[in-house]
């Protein structure tokens, strides 16, 4: 009910090392905050101490060297605005630039929406689609997790008690067609589907396909049988609209719902936009 | 002439800079914070309540429970409709032995800060017995459904009728068909930008309270509250209603929180202030809406409606709130021949308690759902009549030459004026009809659907007069009067006090117009003051579109007073006769001899200094004047919408939106634009996205914007509006009012053109909130179906 928060007490990081120092069991880390604040708000989270590491300069930025490496407090706005990143993975462009709103954009990021997991939200399936790699690191060391690993369940991942998000490593995409298509939740904005489609074409056939669906489902979820469905043949109506069954049977054990938008429904839409994905990443 | 003129809104600049003080902005020295906790169950027994834990934090001034006002009494229920026997049950401070909605008030902290109340609050331990629940109007009629009230048989509140029984019998006994169906107007959340609150001070030497809410009504506030709850002199108590940011209806009424508050005020002997969280105003403020009607239509086969027969469950929630039986009956069932000639009409209407939150008028009340209804059944009548549902419209409208007009159900009250088919006919034209259908038609060959909506509506303004709608004719527990002074000072600059209430309507503009109209002067020199008790005449507020066609024919019959005496004081400064004298644009002058003449500025000043008047004439420019109309007002208009179903996702897309609305003579066409704008955008809302959803245990589900939809910009096109003119003879600005016409027409349009865009599909009807899956199931229901019917 409320709208207030619990005390907590606040430290900001000046370092990693200075970041993972300070955490444990009861402390949150405060990034751009559009996650954690609500739930602070709504006392559904009441951590003891926030450790803010939006002051930490080693965490911020993207650099493409082969692949792109981007730090985990770079906000969505600047993912989207970045012109390395639409040349070497359009798709995460267009899904940072779809997160939320202006306001959001500005100060949410990807580090802490990788962390968080919310299965709403946009990131996650392009990041599952693309393959790519997050970065941890704690008291203990760093270690590096795929993210088709990383996301497993409503708000669960692989990372652990003390352990920090520090960036979002992706392969160069830009020899794929590749789009992510959303059909968002017209109060939240959040995804009620978002899928994103990565495929290798030669000429009009598929040589390659990554398929990946979120926000109607618990996590992003990697969707083989509709990608088996499109490898080796040519891309047609037929193809899209025999993957488009593929991917609902794919996430059919994953699919949330509610009152207002039932399982049934994003199971649907699962499968119309993958029709629409795969027709904007080969427009 | 500045009447008229679309001039900039002089409350613009405060509110867009942020220097319009709202109450959040309210400090005060020993300022103390208030948090109620609020009953998780819909409908419970409180069994017991432990403040203990709580009393004993640092920083917590005081808990308390509903035993601790037992003394005040339960808040008042002002309208109660006559020709039946009204089972209230209106809520007290806070609960006491009962909760009968989620969200309703059991317990209250009073400490340093609100970070301390709210951490008190879950020190508090209630033990409650649950209750079964009902959310469901019609299921809460039925025998076996649980009983909310003692007093309520089948949680029945009040069940009301109208109209000819017999009449209508024979009509659709008589009639050529008889279609039948069943409507519903969903509950929707008012949700104003600004959430409800209160604070109060009281000053235990003198006896006196001053409150500060975000009332549209203040002085009926003070009224309420003093009279009916606390049972005091209403000299003892000054309510102040700050900056209010919206209210759409919902910041009419008498809240159990603003009682509250003013009692913890004295309680504590601190100041107090409680701001609602958004959490908490979705389901601690009213909502609106919530009727199921079943419609039985008799109809010949050329389309014309013989007679309409409507049962309607209205939803109040789980207590009474200050004037919800007046919504549902007069301002619904009396409208229920909106712009149509129909012979033979007969309402009932039953107010039904729910374990839900309280229902009262929300922007339009009662008359939304009135023309949500009719203009859905003018579609069903032309589909089931395969009639073009234009034709339907124009055989039944009222033609001009019928004006006044008596529709017989509005007990005796006529329809001022009106040219309804002017204003149907030059928005078909605006949307060019006919190649319209012929784009359908291309588009259809395409699998793309367009569809087309209509709404043709009329609205009552500026609800009125006192002995129509008063205790002994509508039930409403009051007059409907409104007030103003004018005070034309030493400089000639004018300060205007009046008993309306502006939350965001422009009335400081458009009664500045008025004022300088009438008087000559610059709209600058106009000073508007309201929304205090202490220092303004008393008036019942804004509300209804009453603003204009009520609250500034007041100022304005006080400046034909003024104007008066001017000339008068005039005529004396230039030593010629009153009768020779006349007043034309801020000067008075012999007739025929303009240029020697006397400003208003002159007179104005000789007035205040007061020491060379006529005879027997009174210093100063002063007066005061109460306005109660003879009729209400009547605008109407017709609005069209334009759409595109994406049949494999259900999303809507509004092409085209265009409106022909004639709201009398218009003060100020850009802030009558404007409040088209957010009217339709509104209807708009509840058309397309908006709708509180109950699970059965009475959760609110839909209990934030993370799930209730309001409507944002990216929704529309740009309107395309425009207006016809046809002054209400009604009052002698000629004003009818803008306020809501928006709210009302608009709903239907989109319904209608979504069902249209889906006729290939033999879709009939779509459920509001039209969202995604609610198109998108209803397209997969109906191609399961073989194409539906």
């Amino acid at each position: 009910m409320s709208l207030f928060p619990n005390q907590f007490d606040y430290a900001r990081a000046t370092s990693v090392d200075d970041a993972v120092q300070q955490l444990n069991f009861d402390t949150k880390v405060l990034a751009g905050g559009h996650s954690l604040i609500p739930a602070l708000k709504l006392r559904l989270s009441f951590p003891e101490k926030l450790v803010d590491i939006g002051q930490i300069p080693e965490l911020k930025g993207i650099s493409a060297n082969g692949s792109l490496r981007i730090g985990a407090t770079t906000t969505h706005a600047e993912i989207a605005a970045s012109s390395d990143v639409q040349a070497m993975c359009a798709a995460l462009a267009s899904a940072c630039g779809q997160v939320g709103d202006p306001a959001v954009r500005n100060f949410g990021t990807l580090g802490g929406n990788v962390a968080h997991a919310d299965p709403a939200s946009d990131p996650p399936t392009v990041l599952v689609a693309c393959d790519a790699t997050i970065h941890l690191q704690s008291t203990s060391g760093s270690r590096s997790v795929k993210a088709t690993d990383f996301f497993i369940d409503l708000f669960t991942t692989e990372l652990m008690d003390g352990e920090l998000v520090t960036a979002v490593e992706i392969p160069n995409m830009s020899g794929y067609k590749m789009a992510y298509a959303k059909l968002h939740h017209p109060a939240s904005r959040y995804a009620l589907v978002g899928v994103c489609v990565v495929l290798g074409m030669d000429a009009n056939m598929c040589s390659s396909a990554s398929i990946a669906v979120g926000g109607a489902t618990v996590n992003a979820v990697k969707c083989h049988s509709a990608e088996a469905v499109l490898v080796g043949k040519e891309i047609n109506n037929d193809t899209i609209n025999a993957a488009a069954e593929a991917v609902m049977s794919d996430i059919s054990d994953r699919v949330l719902g509610d009152a207002i938008y039932p399982e049934d429904y994003r199971q649907a839409m699962a499968g119309v936009y993958l029709k629409r994905a795969v027709k904007a990443a080969l427009a | 002439m500045v009447f008229g003129k679309a001039i900039k809104r002089r409350e613009d600049p405060r509110l867009i800079t942020g220097e319009a003080r709202y109450l959040e902005d309210l400090k005060m020295q020993g300022l103390a914070a208030v948090a109620i906790l609020r009953s998780p169950y819909a409908h419970a027994k409180i069994l017991s309540i432990d403040t203990s834990a709580a009393e004993a934090m640092d920083g917590v001034i005081g808990v308390f429970t509903g035993k601790d006002f037992e003394d005040l009494n339960p808040l008042p229920v002002a309208w109660q409709i006559t020709g039946t026997e009204n089972f209230v049950n209106p809520p007290r401070a806070l609960a006491i032995d009962k909760v009968t909605f989620t969200g309703c008030g059991v317990a209250a902290v009073v400490a340093e800060n609100r970070y301390i109340a709210e951490d008190a609050l879950e020190q508090i331990v209630v033990e409650y017995e649950e209750l079964p629940v009902v959310v469901d109007a019609e299921k809460a009629t039925h025998a076996d459904s649980p009983q909310i009230f003692e007093n309520a048989a089948n949680n029945v509140c009040m069940d009301w009728s109208i109209g000819d029984a017999d009449g209508t019998e024979q009509a659709l006994n008589s009639a050529d068909r008889v279609i039948t169906h069943r409507i519903r107007n969903q509950r929707v959340i008012p949700n104003p930008m600004e959430t409800r609150g209160c604070a109060a001070m009281y000053q235990p030497m003198t006896g006196e309270y001053t409150v500060w809410m975000t009332s549209q009504a203040p002085h009926v506030m003070r009224l309420l509250m003093t009279a009916f709850v606390f049972g005091i002199d209403e000299m003892k108590m000054r309510v102040i209603s700050p900056q209010i940011g919206g209210g759409f209806g919902a910041k009419i009424f008498l809240y159990p929180e603003y009682v509250l508050v003013t009692a913890l005020s004295k309680k504590v002997k601190r100041p107090v202030k409680w701001m609602e969280t958004r959490t908490e105003n979705f389901i601690a403020t009213t909502h609106g809406r919530d009727h199921i009607s079943d419609v039985e239509v008799g109809v010949k086969n050329d389309g014309t409606v013989t007679g309409l027969r409507v049962k309607t469950y209205a939803n109040l929630g789980g207590a009474t709130s200050t004037i919800a039986p007046g919504i549902p009956t007069t301002l619904y069932a009396r409208m229920l021949s909106g712009p149509y000639k129909i012979e033979n009409i007969h309402a009932q209407v039953l107010g039904v308690y729910t374990n839900t939150s309280m229902v009262d008028a929300y922007r339009g009340a009662g008359r939304p759902e009135a023309t949500y209804l009719l203009e859905r059944t003018m579609n069903i009548i032309a589909d089931e009549l395969g009639l073009d549902p234009v034709d339907v419209r124009r055989k039944n409208l009222i033609e001009s030459d019928q004006f006044p007009y008596d529709p017989k159900i509005l007990a005796g009250l006529k329809y001022d004026s009106g040219n309804y088919k002017v204003a149907l006919n030059r928005a078909i034209e605006m949307v060019d009809y006919d190649g319209f259908r012929q784009e359908q038609a291309a588009a259809r060959a395409d699998e793309r659907y367009l569809g087309i909506g209509f709404s043709s509506y009329i609205e009552m303004c500026g609800v009125a007069p006192s002995a129509w709608i008063g205790m002994q004719g509508e039930g409403w527990g009051a007059g409907l009067w409104e007030s103003a002074n004018i005070r034309v000072h030493l400089t000639g600059k004018v300060a205007v006090t009046s008993g309306s209430q502006n939350h965001g309507q422009g009335h400081e503009t458009t009664t500045a117009q008025i004022v300088a109209n009438e008087l000559g002067i610059p709209v600058e020199d106009v000073l508007v003051q309201h929304s205090d008790t202490q220092g303004t005449p008393f008036g019942y507020g804004s509300y209804g579109s009453r603003t204009a066609s009520v609250g500034q024919v007041a100022v304005y019959n006080s400046l034909q007073r003024i104007k008066k005496k001017a000339k008068a004081l005039g005529a004396h400064m230039l030593e010629a006769a009153a009768d020779d004298v006349e007043f034309v644009d801020g000067k008075v002058f012999v007739k025929g001899s303009p240029d020697n003449a006397k400003t208003i500025q002159e007179i104005a000043g000789a007035a205040a200094l007061g020491y060379d008047l006529p005879e027997g004439m009174e210093p100063f420019l002063d007066d005061t004047a109460y306005y109660d109309p003879p009729n209400c007002t009547y605008p109407f208009g017709t609005h069209i919408c334009v759409v595109e179903v994406m049949p494999d996702s259900g999303e809507v897309k509004i092409l085209r939106y265009v409106a022909v609305d004639d709201v009398g003579k218009v003060i100020n066409p850009m802030i009558v634009d404007g409040q088209l704008h957010g009217g339709i955008a509104q209807g708009v809302g509840q058309a397309l996205v908006e709708g509180a959803v109950y699970d059965d245990s009475g959760q609110l589900i839909s209990g934030s914007f993370l799930d209730y939809t309001m409507p944002r910009a990216d929704l529309f096109p740009n309107f395309e509006l425009e207006r016809t003119e046809t002054p209400s003879p009604t009052n002698p600005l000629g004003v009818k009012g803008a306020g809501e016409a928006g709210t009302i027409a608009s709903t239907p349009a989109v319904v209608n053109a979504v069902v249209d865009a889906l006729s290939p599909m033999g879709i009939k009807d779509v459920a509001m909130p039209m969202t995604p899956y609610r198109v998108w199931k209803t397209i997969q229901d109906a191609q399961s179906n073989g194409g539906g019917h």
